[in-house]
């Protein structure tokens, strides 16, 4: 079904972004950041069950919020390549949440207006944790870019390194694209245009360079994700794959 | 006032259940006493969130996924108070760092065991949540203003904590019995950990008659695992666990548990830093402090800058 696919596509995002934020708990370079960090990673994981409860009501059957985040595999995630990216060091971190923060800002303000009201109000809840998700990270990319030599050369080279990701923010799948003709989708490659001019103007303020990059990777809305991904899920699934069909 | 004029006055209060606050005089050893307690109970809150946070991304479910991040994240919280509340007694929370990192400074020593299964979430919400309850609960109306506000809100949330842990724990006592199983093994990993929580026995615990002058203690050790014991064993009968101590009976003079006798050779090899996990819960502290550095010194330098700017 369109909209369930639809909705993956959204919401795997927000699942695999809260999965790596969770992995930073504990371990961030002071209590504040620490703090913030899991405070975003609880918005991203209240996100994806409002979906996915969503998505299961629309599947009907057995399906739960816990068997659409536990039981499929690698090759039915629909989250983007960028989400999956590692916690290489803090810049990677906030870079990655750099770049689907300012994306994520975009899109939840065009899916506010969906002509389905779940979406809608979800979308609206989630709007406001998210302008504080964007405002976080668009600062750190600032305090690291202007911060000292070491600090702008990291953060640069997690931009750099990131960079590859993004162009697949603006692709479209077929669920995309039916769901856009019923007025229920958001059409991301309008979101495109703003979404580069924004970027571009915090990685200035933050003196650093916009990459200049011809290629980008892709796949991850198809499910054909990088080698990072099975691990990733290994982590995620391993309770409800051991111990099948209990109440935790 | 001479000395022994603010000596006589700090008294008076403390005997009026007045609060010390940070501009009070206070003789020097309450002041080092207050930052030994504060500092390791700020410090416990921090190394405490490791054991709990190796659990975040391998939670069964979204459900418990998001209370454990909160869980957490409670702790962080937690920790910021405290060490604001230890600052007011005039030593800075990168000094506090340091004696953490250096091993000068304590924390609880339940942080120094593993979790194993999923089930030990279950465990520390109800065991070791519950003897820190037991703790902490006389400890807002102790003397020093600041610790005992902080100790308001902590209780609060750790009250929370525990009913979340005991939750998990009926649940699972409830489940199929391979669940059941994972529930009494963190029962039997955990009980004695958590009764070590509450210190050395009366006659070995070097600072409790100071403390209970100064209303940082209202009870001795013993008695409060005592009321820890009393609590907690009614409620594993509820869900069906037992609690492993051949020794533990209800004696019906007392109206009160015996129980059996504590490894004190264990509790003192982890005091003393030779637990199962001190060395990976240090390491994992240091090593974020220590891989951290770059991006304190980005904001620092920031911060400099911005201001320039700004006064420019």
């Amino acid at each position: 079904m369109n909209l369930v696919q639809y909705i993956y596509g959204i919401a795997d995002n927000a699942l695999i972004l809260g999965q790596r934020l969770g992995e930073l708990c504990g371990h961030g370079p002071n209590l504040e950041v620490d703090i913030a960090m899991t405070n975003i990673a609880l918005d991203l994981l209240g996100q994806t069950r409002s979906y996915y409860q969503y998505a299961a009501q629309l599947s009907g059957g057995d399906a739960t919020e816990d068997t659409i985040a536990f039981l499929r595999n690698e090759r039915e995630y629909k989250s983007v390549l960028l989400v999956e990216q590692p916690n290489t060091d803090f810049a990677y971190s906030i870079g990655r949440q750099f770049l689907y923060d300012a994306f994520h800002l975009l899109l939840l303000q065009e899916l506010q207006h969906s002509k389905d009201e779940t979406l809608a109000a979800i979308a609206k809840k989630s709007i406001k944790e998210v302008s504080y998700h964007h405002r976080f990270s668009s600062d750190w990319v600032k305090r690291l870019g202007d911060g000292t030599e070491e600090s702008h050369q990291r953060m640069q080279t997690a931009i750099n390194d990131l960079w590859t990701f993004t162009d697949e923010l603006f692709h479209q799948t077929d669920a995309d694209k039916s769901m856009v003709s019923e007025g229920i989708g958001v059409d991301v490659t309008t979101l495109k245009a703003a979404f580069f001019s924004k970027i571009t103007q915090i990685l200035e303020e933050a003196t650093l360079q916009v990459p200049d990059m011809k290629y980008f990777q892709k796949g991850g809305k198809h499910g054909i994700h990088s080698e990072h991904m099975g691990y990733l899920l290994a982590d995620l699934q391993y309770m409800q794959r051991t111990y099948p069909d209990m109440n935790w | 006032m001479s000395e022994l004029e603010l000596e006589a006055e700090f008294e008076r209060k403390i005997a009026n259940d007045q609060k010390i606050e940070p501009k009070d005089w206070m003789p020097e050893k309450y002041r080092k006493t207050h930052i030994r307690q504060i500092s390791q109970h700020a410090h416990s809150e921090i190394v405490g969130m490791l054991p709990e946070g190796n659990w975040i991304t391998r939670a069964p479910s979204l459900r418990r996924k998001v209370a454990l991040l909160a869980k957490v994240q409670d702790e962080a919280g937690h920790g910021l108070y405290l060490y604001s509340a230890c600052e007011t007694l005039g030593i800075s929370r990168e000094q506090l760092y340091d004696q953490l990192h250096s091993g000068e400074a304590k924390y609880s020593s339940i942080f120094n065991y593993p979790t194993v299964t999923w089930a030990d979430m279950g465990a520390i919400g109800w065991l070791v949540d519950g003897a820190a309850i037991i703790n902490q609960v006389p400890l807002t109306a102790t003397s020093y203003g600041p610790y005992a506000r902080a100790m308001v809100r902590v209780c609060k949330e750790e009250s929370f904590h525990q009913r979340q842990g005991f939750e998990i724990m009926m649940t699972l006592a409830n489940g199929t019995p391979e669940q059941k199983a994972m529930a009494q093994d963190a029962l039997n990993r955990w009980w004695w950990p958590s009764l070590m929580m509450l210190g050395p026995t009366d006659a070995e615990s070097v600072h409790t008659e100071q403390s209970m002058k100064w209303k940082l203690k209202r009870k001795t050790n013993d008695e409060l695992r005592q009321q820890f014991v009393d609590q907690t064993v009614p409620q594993a009968d509820l869900i069906g666990l037992t609690i492993p101590d051949p020794d533990l009976r209800w004696n019906e003079e007392t109206k009160r548990y015996d129980f059996g006798e504590m490894d004190w050779d264990e509790f003192w090899q982890v005091v003393k830093g030779h637990g199962p996990c001190n060395k990976v819960r240090m390491d994992a502290r240091r090593n974020a402090w220590s891989k951290g550095e770059w991006v304190r010194d980005a904001a620092m330098a920031y911060a400099e800058k911005q201001e320039q700017l700004e006064t420019a």
